[in-house]
């Protein structure tokens, strides 16, 4: 019986290791940031995710004195620097500009959920979207509880 | 068939609604779709029969979630029923119950048991930490009826469950999808999960048992995988074999998710070879 339980295990992780072959032939974008649709592509999804924040009562309660168009050139840079391209982000590390905020796992999380809305509606495949939530994700412990 | 499970679904889907205004709890959803999982056969947050380190429907920090669930596993010789329902705050802490029917297809009759389940996250994020996000539980199991249990050798008729669960998400971890990766080790005395009682004449120690879930998102609301539970085999009068099931789950939103999968349930009190489908729909508020 186990025995052929085992055989059923390895035939499951041998499938999944196939298909990942396959997929390492089909063409992939160089950076996450082409994948992103580079300039115009990147813009697009800040504006979309600012717009969620502003609508967004939990999250808009922390950009009452914020300077939009500041933030948002930010914003942005870090996304390209963030998303190898071509920019470096010369704002404030994550520590620093969240300290003093508390900030809270729900307004992280749902940060990232609008993020996710945003890179969705703006057509961003998701090997790309999952690809830039992996790079963000460790920003968690600088940005939450500060 | 059909007939048979429409109504716990539906209750499944009125009940933590139901229960929401009942409480008046505040709820919120700000957690990711999926990353809530499905609830297993006894009720707690986790894969078919796994146990996870996730907590029940998606809130977020000082926030509520509620859940019902209603469940069905059909193998060869035996029917098994589950309806459910959890309580959770602040991703942290989670309350559930089940009531689980085992109807004895061939042999006639039925068994029915109840379980109490409480989880407690004590380190880590699922998405957003190296570390694993780590839950700790239990979960109190009492048989309804314990003359058949009594009779195939167990030695009690109700117990308790303890497990250490790890969960992590891998973002774009398998052709840019993410991957879901659960280790549950659960001390258990239960013959069969509890429904043929717990312990046997020969002993009454309990048991540690590996279980391991993994799960591919292959796109935000649909997740293939599979999970594996490790069982004691305790009783003289019938083997007992470990668990399996590949599942597919379709999280249509964060209200509703349906779980479909294929269970090998191995030897069940004589009859060899169970296997057949479970279905299962969660309802979350």
């Amino acid at each position: 019986m186990t025995c052929v339980l085992k055989r059923r295990v390895w035939s499951f992780v041998s499938a999944i290791l196939l298909l990942s072959l396959l997929s390492a032939c089909s063409s992939q974008p160089a950076t996450v940031y082409e994948g992103l649709g580079s300039e115009p592509g990147l813009a697009a999804v800040v504006d979309n995710l600012l717009e969620r924040m502003a609508k967004d009562e939990q999250i808009v309660r922390y950009f009452q004195d914020t300077d939009i168009a500041l933030f948002r050139k930010g914003l942005t840079e870090h996304l390209c620097d963030v998303a190898d391209g071509p920019c470096e982000y010369g704002g404030e590390d994550m520590k620093a500009t969240h300290r003093g905020l508390n900030i809270t796992q729900a307004d992280f999380d749902r940060l990232v959920q609008l993020l996710i809305y945003a890179m969705q509606e703006e057509g961003i495949p998701i090997a790309v979207r999952n690809n830039l939530l992996k790079r963000l994700a460790p920003m968690y412990r600088d940005v939450v509880y500060q | 068939m059909i007939n048979s499970i429409v109504g716990p679904f539906i209750r499944a889907i009125f009940f933590p609604l139901f229960l929401t205004v009942a409480c008046g709890l505040a709820h919120a959803d700000s957690r990711i779709v999926a990353t809530g999982g499905a609830s297993n056969i006894e009720g707690s947050a986790g894969g078919g029969v796994v146990p996870w380190a996730v907590i029940n429907g998606y809130g977020s920090s000082d926030e509520w979630a509620v859940t019902g669930m209603a469940t069905g596993v059909f193998v060869d010789d035996f029917t098994l029923k589950v309806i459910g329902a959890s309580v959770s705050y602040d991703n942290r802490v989670e309350l559930s119950f089940a009531r689980q029917r085992l109807k004895l297809d061939s042999l006639g009759g039925d068994l029915q048991q109840d379980i109490i389940g409480l989880k407690y996250k004590v380190a880590g994020e699922l998405l957003y930490t190296t570390m694993p996000q780590i839950s700790v539980g239990v979960q109190y199991k009492d048989v309804d009826d314990f003359s058949l249990p009594s009779a195939v050798g167990a030695r009690d008729d109700s117990g308790v469950d303890y497990y250490v669960a790890a969960t992590k998400v891998f973002f774009d971890a398998l052709w840019g999808r993410n991957v879901l990766i659960n280790g549950t080790v659960r001390a258990t005395k239960a013959n069969q999960g509890g429904l043929l009682g717990f312990g046997s004449e020969r002993n009454n120690r309990y048991r540690y048992m590996k279980e391991a879930s993994v799960a591919v998102l292959l796109t935000d609301n649909l997740a293939v995988g599979m999970d594996y539970r490790e069982k004691p085999d305790e009783l003289d009068f019938a083997g007992e074999d470990d668990w399996q099931d590949f599942f597919i789950g379709w999280f249509v939103n964060k209200n509703l998710s349906v779980v479909l999968a294929y269970a090998d349930l191995g030897s069940i009190a004589g009859f060899e070879d169970q296997k057949g489908w479970y279905l299962s729909i969660e309802g979350a508020l």
